[in-house]
């Protein structure tokens, strides 16, 4: 009995030896751990942030500009990303981070300089900001993630809140005549002659999350040629908590009723390179 | 046709059990065990062994917890056979 259990245990050993293929030669996807910490998050389950995070993380270890960027983070549930990005990152007043990459890409002009933003942060109190950023031109990124509610501070209405969208400071609902209506900040800044590329993306699906990886690689790369302006990338993101929704509700619900009002697809391209 | 495989490893102590991967994953290969992790969150499984490869779990994981890999065939030769000249050659790459 006692030997043919350990001929068993052999060969199921052996089995196991023979047909894991989990070795660094099949290895074909990985997290981004030069650039990205190997912590956990604090964010929600399921919230689009930590894609953003990933993904950015993975266009810069492809780019090998670790050493040449320097970020700016917000004031909203992504203060903390320069926890998790590797690289050098600078913390900015509430609403200003476009304005602190401006300052730090005069001094650096030769570095990499990218702002991380929410609605809250970009859209509200920090619109003048971002417009006149936009309309000097600076040769900066800024990334811009959009889920139409105030996230941190527990769910308050953002001038990106939809229009009939619950929220606990319109709990029936957002009217239109008396709240105004939602600000579509990313089609704002593409009229504005000082940007150069201004696209709206989501991550709620893998193909989606190819495109938006696409988007800030090209951003990035169009900031390194000097092709003259903000490039402005929009991510439409969910928020899982404050929607009172599982994540994959969530994600359902915003390609239901938030990519009809934010259509996704490039906004503006630099003149003369693409079509 | 040669069946691709694959397999995933998830860190569970980064997962939060959000469930965005077994909708992306095609092969419905995923499931939420009844097991919590260290935060308390009831971590997503591999149960069935029919995995491709395809890379949508990580894709979509908010954590960066999966690591994908693909069993690709380095027995089979790559063989191009080249006409067109005067004599009929035949060029092998990636020995």
């Amino acid at each position: 009995m006692n030997e043919k259990r350990m001929l068993d245990d052999q060969h199921f050993e052996q089995m196991i030896e023979e047909e894991s293929i989990c070795t660094t030669d099949n290895k074909v996807y990985e997290a981004p751990l030069d650039a990205l910490y190997d912590t956990a998050m604090h964010y929600c389950p399921g919230c689009g942030h930590g894609v953003v995070h990933r993904i950015l993380a993975e266009v810069i270890e492809e780019m090998g500009i670790i050493k040449d960027i320097i970020g700016v983070a917000p004031v909203g549930c992504s203060v903390l990303a320069y926890n998790y990005l590797n690289i050098d990152m600078s913390e900015a007043a509430h609403g200003r981070a476009s304005a602190a990459a401006t300052g730090i890409k005069r001094v650096l002009p030769e570095k990499y300089v990218f702002s991380y933003q929410g609605d809250g942060d970009l859209a509200a109190i920090g619109t003048g900001e971002t417009i006149h950023t936009c309309n000097r031109g600076e040769n900066i990124l800024i990334l811009f993630i959009n889920n139409g509610i105030y996230g941190m501070t527990g769910g308050q209405m953002a001038p990106t809140t939809l229009p009939g969208m619950k929220s606990t400071t319109s709990p029936f609902g957002r009217d239109v005549e008396t709240m105004g209506a939602p600000l579509k900040i990313t089609d704002l800044v593409a009229q504005l002659p000082g940007t150069a590329y201004v696209t709206r993306q989501s991550v709620h699906k893998p193909g989606n999350v190819r495109k938006t990886k696409k988007a800030i690689q090209k951003a990035l790369e169009y900031q390194k040629n000097g092709d003259g302006g903000t490039c402005f990338v929009e991510v439409v993101s969910n928020c899982p908590s404050n929607w009172k929704m599982t994540p994959v509700q969530s994600n359902k619900w915003m390609e239901e009723n938030m990519l009809p009002f934010y259509p996704l697809g490039d906004l503006k391209k630099p003149n003369g390179k693409e079509k | 046709m040669a069946k691709v495989k694959g397999d995933i490893i998830i860190d569970i102590e980064k997962c939060k059990g959000c469930e965005l991967c077994i909708e992306a994953c095609s092969q419905k290969s995923l499931e939420t065990s009844r097991q919590v992790n260290q935060k308390g969150y009831l971590y997503i499984v591999k149960i069935e062994d029919n995995c491709t490869g395809c890379t949508n779990c990580a894709l979509v994981c908010p954590e960066g917890a999966i690591t994908v890999y693909r069993k690709t065939d380095k027995s089979k030769k790559q063989v191009a056979k080249i006409t067109n000249i005067t004599k009929d050659t035949t060029v092998t790459v990636n020995e």
